[in-house]
């Protein structure tokens, strides 16, 4: 059985929470990074987005979390048309989305305990409601003992985890990781790995860019994988010889 | 080695930086503006003040000017006039100029010549001290004087008046059209400011804009950030416009620089309300700037 996520079906299904339609995307006038991209995605799913640089993975990313708007097509997140939405209702949704940036996006004049903080700061919780539960996140993510210390202190895999620990802080619906495990050893990859299946085991819809074949490969999750800004059928996989991750 | 972190003692910083290189030259230049700003507002008070004075002076009188008819004599005349005068309603007193008095009024322009003026036919002058809660109009004085067949001229000092009440109006529309201008240029500082904020803390308004905030939350932190700045330069500005009035006051002797620009020290606090001002000044203009250049991200 084909691992591919992409499908076209016609009728959202109940428990969909990601469709795209047809969509292009273009910066600019500059040529199409993503061409008539079609995929629907259950609500609590898991997927990697595969593919060489510049095959649009980001750019996928970037649609999901809003930061862009296709081109052409169309989208529905949780449900709603987003391309009709007015702007001042793309807040709402993006709260709902956790997102470990490619460049990771650290303020670097807040401690790491602000870093984490700041997605429920947003939200309007007070800070008796989470400050232990970013304590916990941070001690999880290793990061216990720089609590108090700015992002341009910090070492480049726990600047990774930091922005892995702001992701996921607020229980996402969605959470997207635009290689996450880049700048981090092996054993570090495989935990952050593990903490993104527990998110999903607690219901997040997991979507993960990643140039990692060997993670992809041994977590046997279902890949989208992109070539040239369109969705293609999977490589033919090796063979898997290693224990699966989980 | 430093203390380890306890999330219990934890406080939110700012999600703006504490600090910016920039902050010092804006509220310079804010608080520059607000001493201005205050010392318009000042002038303007002592301006008001010194014509109401003037006006109240002048209005509170009138003079009319008598000349002989027939065989009567200017002396002669001038008592009558100010005979029938004071029996006008809305006068308080009228009182007939001594001859002395006349001639040292055109003294200045026919030099030193008393003996030969007794052959001129100096007009005799009568002044008229008007009641000041209601004085008579120069039309009802005139027409007192017309019924005794007096040849008379009455002068109400309503041109100086008008003259008075329309210099005080130049006055106060020149010190609104400052102050106007003065605020305009401020928050044209402050959005300039919010603009070059916003461009060096693209970061910050970039992941917490992705992190889901409302622009107006975006906005907010911009607007709070000018709002003290601004707030606090007001409060320099208005302390130093306070401290200038008060030297002009001192060095004026009581009456402030001149007895034509008297500040009191009651106006000092007029500049009270400006660190405010500046703070809703500012808070305003970096709202429209910030939501503006935020809404285009």
């Amino acid at each position: 059985m084909s691992r591919n996520a992409h499908t076209a079906a016609v009728e959202p299904p109940a428990d969909e929470i990601l469709r795209f339609s047809g969509v292009s995307m273009r910066y600019g006038r500059g040529p199409e990074v993503l061409s008539d991209v079609s995929l629907s995605l259950p609500r609590g799913s898991f997927h990697f987005v595969t593919g060489p640089s510049g095959a649009g993975k980001s750019s996928l990313l970037k649609l999901i979390y809003l930061a862009a708007r296709p081109s052409s097509g169309s989208i529905r997140l949780f449900g709603e048309g987003v391309g009709i939405l007015p702007g001042r209702d793309l807040p709402r949704l993006r709260r709902r989305i956790g997102v470990v940036f490619q460049d990771l996006l650290l303020l670097d004049h807040l401690s790491a305990f602000d870093n984490t903080a700041l997605p429920l700061r947003i939200a309007g919780h007070k800070p008796a409601e989470y400050r232990n539960d970013v304590a916990e996140l941070l001690a999880w993510v290793g990061l216990k003992a720089r609590m108090h210390a700015l992002p341009p202190t910090l070492a480049g895999g726990e600047k990774q985890r930091l922005a892995i620990a702001r992701a996921v802080v607020g229980r996402p619906e969605i959470l997207l990781a635009d290689e996450p495990t880049g700048n981090v050893d092996h054993e570090m990859a495989l935990r952050i790995y593990r903490l993104f299946v527990e998110l999903n085991r607690l219901g997040t819809t997991v979507i993960i860019a990643t140039h990692d074949q060997d993670l992809v490969a041994r977590s046997a999750r279902p890949v989208l994988h992109l070539d040239k800004g369109r969705l293609r059928p999977l490589p033919p996989q090796g063979p898997v010889e290693q224990a699966p991750v989980e | 080695m430093s203390e380890p972190f306890d999330p219990a003692r934890w406080r939110p910083a700012s999600f703006l930086p504490d600090k910016d290189a920039r902050d010092p030259a804006l509220l310079f230049v804010v608080a520059v503006l607000c001493f201005l700003a205050c010392l318009t507002a000042l002038a303007a008070i002592a301006g008001a003040r010194a014509a109401d004075g003037w006006a109240s002076e002048i209005s509170g009188e009138a003079t009319v000017i008598v000349r002989a008819r027939g065989g009567e004599t200017p002396d002669a005349a001038a008592a009558r006039a100010a005979e029938v005068l004071a029996g006008v309603p809305g006068v308080a007193e009228a009182r007939a100029l001594e001859k002395e008095e006349a001639y040292a009024l055109i003294r200045p322009w026919l030099g030193d010549v008393t003996a030969d003026l007794d052959d001129l036919p100096v007009p005799r002058l009568v002044a008229v001290s008007l009641d000041r809660a209601t004085p008579a109009t120069g039309e009802a004085l005139d027409a007192a004087l017309k019924a005794q067949d007096l040849d008379a001229a009455v002068d109400d000092h309503s041109v100086w008046l008008e003259d008075i009440k329309s210099a005080a109006g130049v006055v106060r529309w020149t010190a609104t059209v400052v102050f106007l201008l003065i605020a305009g240029a401020a928050a044209a500082v402050i959005a300039f400011a919010t603009r070059a904020g916003l461009a060096a803390r693209r970061d910050v308004v970039e992941v917490l804009h992705l992190t889901g905030a409302e622009d107006s939350q975006i906005a907010g932190l911009f607007e709070i950030r000018f709002a003290k700045i601004a707030a606090v330069a007001g409060a320099v500005g208005a302390l130093g416009a306070a401290v200038a009035g008060a030297l002009l006051r001192v060095a004026g002797g009581g009456q402030g620089l001149t007895p034509a620009l008297p500040i009191a020290w009651t106006d000092l606090l007029s500049v009270l309300p400006c660190p405010l001002l500046a703070a809703l000044v500012a808070a305003l203009a970096a709202r429209i700037t910030a939501r503006r250049l935020i809404h285009r991200l």
